[in-house]
């Protein structure tokens, strides 16, 4: 049946092209960003200050390459297991440019310093409406694709890129509610005021790192894992339990986020049990990947696509093991403010979120093009090694100037007063920062490698769009 | 009842809901049809013709 049909890659190769080159602009600024630590002079103009490139840097890499990844694997992965075409395409071309509109709207904006100040949420109320109006494009194009499915079943990485869907919608309509001053104005304030502004951006802020940067990759990883080891997930069952356990769980956490402020310490205190709690679902999760290679790891020796997909499993696990720990009250007390928090958030930003997207992103660009594989394997290898001596630098860098700085910062004299002042605890980071440059650079590097490999796998090759295949007779 | 008594009875709800799905999943009932779930996406061939690209329609059946 509709042998002559295909499913719609168009909008999924946009997106995945535009996650290597959106990569490499977010992660060239974050580079920037660290030399202007190292080199302060650097901060040559106001619209390149630190300050201002800073935001440019999380939104780049969060939202433009994180999201572009996102969007192209939630696409491809929804068409391929419900065995049917895309929802509403013009819909889903909508989002593609409308994100990108996001985008640059974000690069030009954040270097002029409009920013809300809230933290991942900085693009003023203007941008905040278009994004709103985008995301829900994509829940209609995504959960209408998931009602014309062929198959009974709705497979488990729908089930994970809907749930990020559905509360990346929430989570961004609740909190970026602001008054703006004029309607000619950038300029907003937001709906709520004082500890209830503080306790929503964290809520926000917390589960655009549970639903955004965790369960959309956790998606992947459900989908890409099983396909590129040729074999089904270890436990479907603990996948259901894993996606329920996520679901009851996450949206308690974000009051870790506030310790030790204005916000009551009883909700603190459930902030870090939740936090806590959320060990269970996180390493369920990770086991429940890892052990997909059970009976196959000799594979992992000669695939660095599956290097990739297994080494960011193992990122996922340390991170989702560090942050439960820094939530507790008492070591957040020493960690909060320093450099082991920067590199905790890029050990899960690094290790599981980017390198979970580049090894999918090289799982679908032969795909999307009517090839068998990339351009060079051996590049992909040479890539993931980089990459691996770049993430470790930088997150041991961290971890050693952010205890360092936790301790000359609590550092007492007999007399009660302080041991050091702020200025030594600066002096005292310099090498770390500047191995924390040089790790950033090499991941940039391995991106700019990726970026080539993709060059040479598109180059001559014609855009390619499989056939929508009956779904085998068991799954109908 | 005072909201604060609802927000209770809500949570434990909600916990004796995810007891109820953990239940669920790890019954036998539901074996066989996970078993059939996890190979939905391998039971999928997405691979184009291995000597690169054939014509525009692709391969016609997996």
């Amino acid at each position: 049946m509709q042998s002559q049909a295909t499913y719609n890659y168009k909008v999924v190769r946009q997106f995945a092209i535009m996650t290597v080159v959106w990569g490499i602009v977010g992660m060239l600024v974050g580079v920037i960003a660290a030399a202007q630590l190292v080199w302060p002079e650097l901060n040559v103009h106001e619209f390149l200050h630190f300050g201002r490139l800073r935001p440019l840097h999380t939104n780049a890499v969060i939202f433009a390459f994180g999201g572009c990844a996102l969007f192209a694997t939630s696409y491809y992965v929804v068409q391929r297991t419900c065995h049917t075409r895309l929802f509403a395409p013009g819909l889903a071309a909508f989002t593609f440019w409308g994100w990108q509109l996001v985008i640059v709207l974000a690069a030009i904006t954040l270097p002029l310093g409009y920013t809300s100040s809230k933290e991942y949420a900085e693009l003023e109320w203007p941008i905040d409406i278009l994004i709103a109006i985008v995301w829900v494009s994509y829940a209609v194009v995504f959960f209408g694709t998931i009602a014309k499915r062929k198959v009974s079943h709705i497979y488990v990485a729908n089930w994970f890129f809907g749930a990020f869907i559905l509360t990346v919608a929430l989570l961004h309509i609740v909190n970026s509610a602001a008054i703006p001053v004029s309607l000619t104005s950038m300029k907003s304030y937001s709906a709520y005021a004082g500890v209830q502004d503080a306790m929503i951006q964290w809520w926000y802020g917390h589960n655009a790192v549970g639903f955004f940067l965790t369960a959309g990759f956790l998606g992947m990883m459900y989908y890409f894992v099983p396909k590129q080891a040729d074999r089904p997930v270890y436990s479907y069952r603990l996948s259901v339990v894993h996606f329920w356990a996520l679901i009851f769980t996450y949206m308690w956490a974000g009051p870790h986020h506030l310790h030790y402020t204005a916000l009551p310490d009883w909700t603190q205190s459930v902030g870090m049990v939740f936090s806590l709690i959320l060990l269970a679902p996180s390493w369920g999760g990770m086991i429940n990947g890892v052990l997909t290679l059970s009976g196959a790891w000799h594979k992992l020796r000669t695939d660095p696509i599956l290097k990739f997909l297994i080494t960011s499993l193992s990122f996922y696990g340390m991170s989702t093991f560090e942050g439960p720990m820094m939530s507790i009250k008492t070591v957040n007390a020493l960690s909060h403010y320093t450099d082991w928090t920067v590199g905790h958030v890029h050990s899960g930003a690094l290790g599981w979120v980017a390198m979970i997207s580049i090894g999918s992103v090289y799982f679908l660009l032969p795909r999307l093009y009517g090839r068998s594989e990339m351009y060079s394997i051996k590049l992909i290898n040479a890539h993931f090694w980089i990459a691996t001596i770049g993430i470790v630098l930088y997150i041991a860098s961290m971890w050693i100037s952010g205890v360092m700085q936790g301790l000359m910062w609590r550092a007492t004299n007999p007399d009660g007063t302080l041991t050091y002042s702020f200025v030594e605890s600066v002096k005292a980071s310099y090498p770390f920062w500047t191995i924390r440059f040089i790790g950033g650079a090499m991941f940039l590097g391995g991106m700019l490698i990726m970026f080539y490999n993709m060059v040479k796998t598109i180059a001559g090759q014609k855009a390619y769009d499989a056939p929508v295949l009956a779904p085998a007779a068991a799954h109908a | 009842m005072d909201i604060n008594d609802f927000r209770s009875l809500i949570t434990v709800l909600g916990l004796l809901c995810f007891l109820g799905i953990c239940a669920w999943a790890y019954s036998k009932h539901a074996k066989a049809g996970f078993d059939e779930a996890a190979r939905l996406p391998l039971s999928d061939d997405d691979l184009p013709a291995p000597r690169g690209r054939q014509d525009q329609e692709g391969k016609t059946n997996g």
